[in-house]
């Protein structure tokens, strides 16, 4: 087990037949983590002594030789901008950062019903917003490949600890490619699922339109498995739906895979490029047919993004007021209340968080509210057209998941357009409200390139099919 | 390039306080991302209707009854409030 790359199923057979036990399996990671996360910084939060208590539950459940359900004993982290009861929750954020959460988000709880183990909470881009984790207020997380280069963000934490084996299931969540950039930079699976797919209860909103909990785990595989686990209509989030019955007639001769222009662009990594090409090939040598198709709004994707998002967090985000709850200046007496508005959110949220909240205002004030916020919301409509017309061609979309492989630490952070534009590829599909898919598909200098593969609204099951295909 | 005057209201009507320093650096950031938003005035969009959730969705309702499914312990809220009173989440007055 020292050290070993485990999958899920690999574990549930290991414990069943009793090669290691639960506990066993939870000392060798929390260990690892103890010994390697001071160099990658994924974890803000570790659940030492509970994730050993649960570990003691599941070997006497073992021992009495019951059956223990599939994710029984998998080491597991989640991201901290989700809500585990009890345990603190600060959205990387200093104004959340002695919150501790009163429930637990609706994926959390049915993590637990299966008996996962929750090892610790990873840390991310504040309130989620970022592409690199270095907009954590608390420190920045390093890639496991090449600790001078950033995880990518904001799930960097949960794809760090993925990569560095931390642990063998991670959540993460995705409002303009946070699950997917993070799981390419670290070479990893990532998942976001259809918007609507998952809860958000208990998810720490950033723009509500646009956010969506996923697995990102090691294997296509390991992903499927949480994704069953957490999928569903939820009463607590009336955003989420059912999920279509699973109607997979799924046979590879009559699939049809779109190649879009507009995702091989100046700007882009020749040497990614590559791997991306080779990798639609492989497909191709599978008897898959494969044809060029175009997405003719794609150049609009981002900007039209970051009028959306801002302006759904600067909404979202005035509930940290002082008041309630979170970091406050309430208990200086002299203030007014105005005061503790200001200072209190003034002080608390970090330089982007605020830049965000700055431009949403703007974008939904008066006067500026059609320029911006109204024509965004159209030109959205637009980037979902294309893809239904894109959709009646083919049966998925495959494009590099990051124009580039993992960026260094500090280069980007000083320019946030840079830092933006490292988004290009993902934002599109949280626009559309799509399923897409990061899976590994070659490395540049020891750095992971990504392959993304986007489906139809509900068709994740077929795209976890796909994405299989291409690792079988 | 979006004025100081602006910056400053923008600030206000968030609640975010900002020190002078940060008024002009967020004048200048602010002015780089919005010269880059209005790319989408290259956009024809007179015919198209707005989306603001990408799936078709209704109005959920409910009849306004406590849902047992959700147990929080007040207690628990109540711990997280900073200025508290006799159970009360206490507010500065806002009247003189």
């Amino acid at each position: 087990m020292k050290g070993e790359k485990l999958t899920i199923k690999g574990i549930h057979q290991a414990l069943m037949k009793k090669e290691f036990s639960a506990l066993e399996l939870t000392k060798t990671y929390l260990n690892r983590i103890k010994e390697k996360d001071k160099e990658i910084s994924a974890f803000l939060t570790i659940n030492e002594e509970l994730a050993l208590s649960q570990a003691k539950a599941i070997d006497e459940m073992i021992a009495q030789g019951r059956e223990i359900p599939i994710l029984a004993g998998i080491p597991c982290a989640i991201k901290d901008n989700i809500l585990v009861e009890g345990m603190k929750c600060t959205a990387g954020s200093k104004i959340l950062e002695n919150y501790i959460a009163p429930y637990d988000a609706t994926v959390v709880r049915k993590l637990k019903e299966e008996k996962v183990i929750i090892l610790g909470k990873t840390n991310l881009d504040e309130f989620a917003m970022g592409s690199s984790t270095e907009n954590s207020a608390f420190f920045p997380t390093k890639n496991p490949h090449d600790l001078k280069r950033v995880p990518g963000g904001s799930s960097g934490g949960s794809a760090a600890a993925v990569a560095a084996n931390f642990c063998v299931l991670a959540l993460g969540s995705d409002t303009g490619g946070s699950i997917r950039q993070p799981a390419a930079f670290c070479g990893i699976v990532g998942l976001k699922p259809t918007y609507g797919a998952v809860s958000r209860y208990g998810l720490i909103a950033f723009a509500s339109s646009l956010d969506q909990i996923g697995p990102m785990t090691r294997t296509v595989d390991d992903a499927e498995i949480v994704f069953e686990v957490i999928a569903g209509k939820d009463e607590l989030d009336s955003t989420s739906v059912e999920f279509p019955n699973p109607n997979l007639k799924f046979e590879t001769r009559n699939l049809r895979l779109g190649i879009p222009k507009e995702y091989f662009i100046k700007g882009i990594d020749p040497e990614v490029e590559k791997s991306v090409k080779n990798a639609i090939r492989k497909y191709e040598e599978k008897g898959i047919e494969t044809l060029e198709i175009s997405l003719p709004h794609t150049e609009y994707a981002l900007p039209c993004y970051y009028i959306i998002a801002p302006s759904e967090a600067s909404a979202n985000l005035a509930r940290y007021d002082g008041i309630k709850y979170g970091y406050s200046i309430a208990n200086q007496k002299t203030k007014k209340l105005s005061d503790i508005y200001f200072e209190s959110r003034g002080e608390g949220f970090g330089a982007e968080v605020r830049r965000r909240i700055m431009l949403g205002t703007y974008a939904l004030s008066a006067g500026y509210y059609q320029a911006y916020y109204l024509r965004a919301l159209k030109v959205r409509t637009l980037i979902r057209k294309d893809f239904e017309e894109a959709f009646k061609k083919v049966d998925f979309i495959l494009t590099p998941t990051t124009p580039t492989t993992a960026f260094k630490l500090g280069e980007k952070i000083d320019d946030p357009l840079l830092m933006y534009l490292s988004d290009i590829f993902t934002v599109s599909v949280n626009l559309a409200g799509l399923p897409a898919i990061s899976i590994p598909c070659g490395k540049l200098n020891e750095l992971p390139i990504g392959l993304q593969i986007i489906g139809r609204p509900f068709e994740d099951r077929q795209l976890i099919k796909i994405a299989k295909l291409y690792v079988d | 390039m979006m004025s100081k005057k602006v910056v400053k209201h923008v600030a206000k009507l968030a609640r975010l306080g900002l020190t002078e320093k940060e008024i002009t650096k967020f004048q200048k950031e602010l002015s780089k991302i919005l010269d880059y938003i209005e790319k989408l005035k290259e956009v024809e969009i007179s015919k198209v209707e707005p989306t603001s959730h990408s799936i078709l969705l209704k109005n959920v309702m409910r009849s306004d009854e406590v849902n047992s499914k959700v147990k929080i312990q007040e207690s628990k809220l109540m711990d997280l409030v900073p200025e508290k009173k006799e159970g009360y989440v206490k507010v500065k007055s806002i009247f003189q």
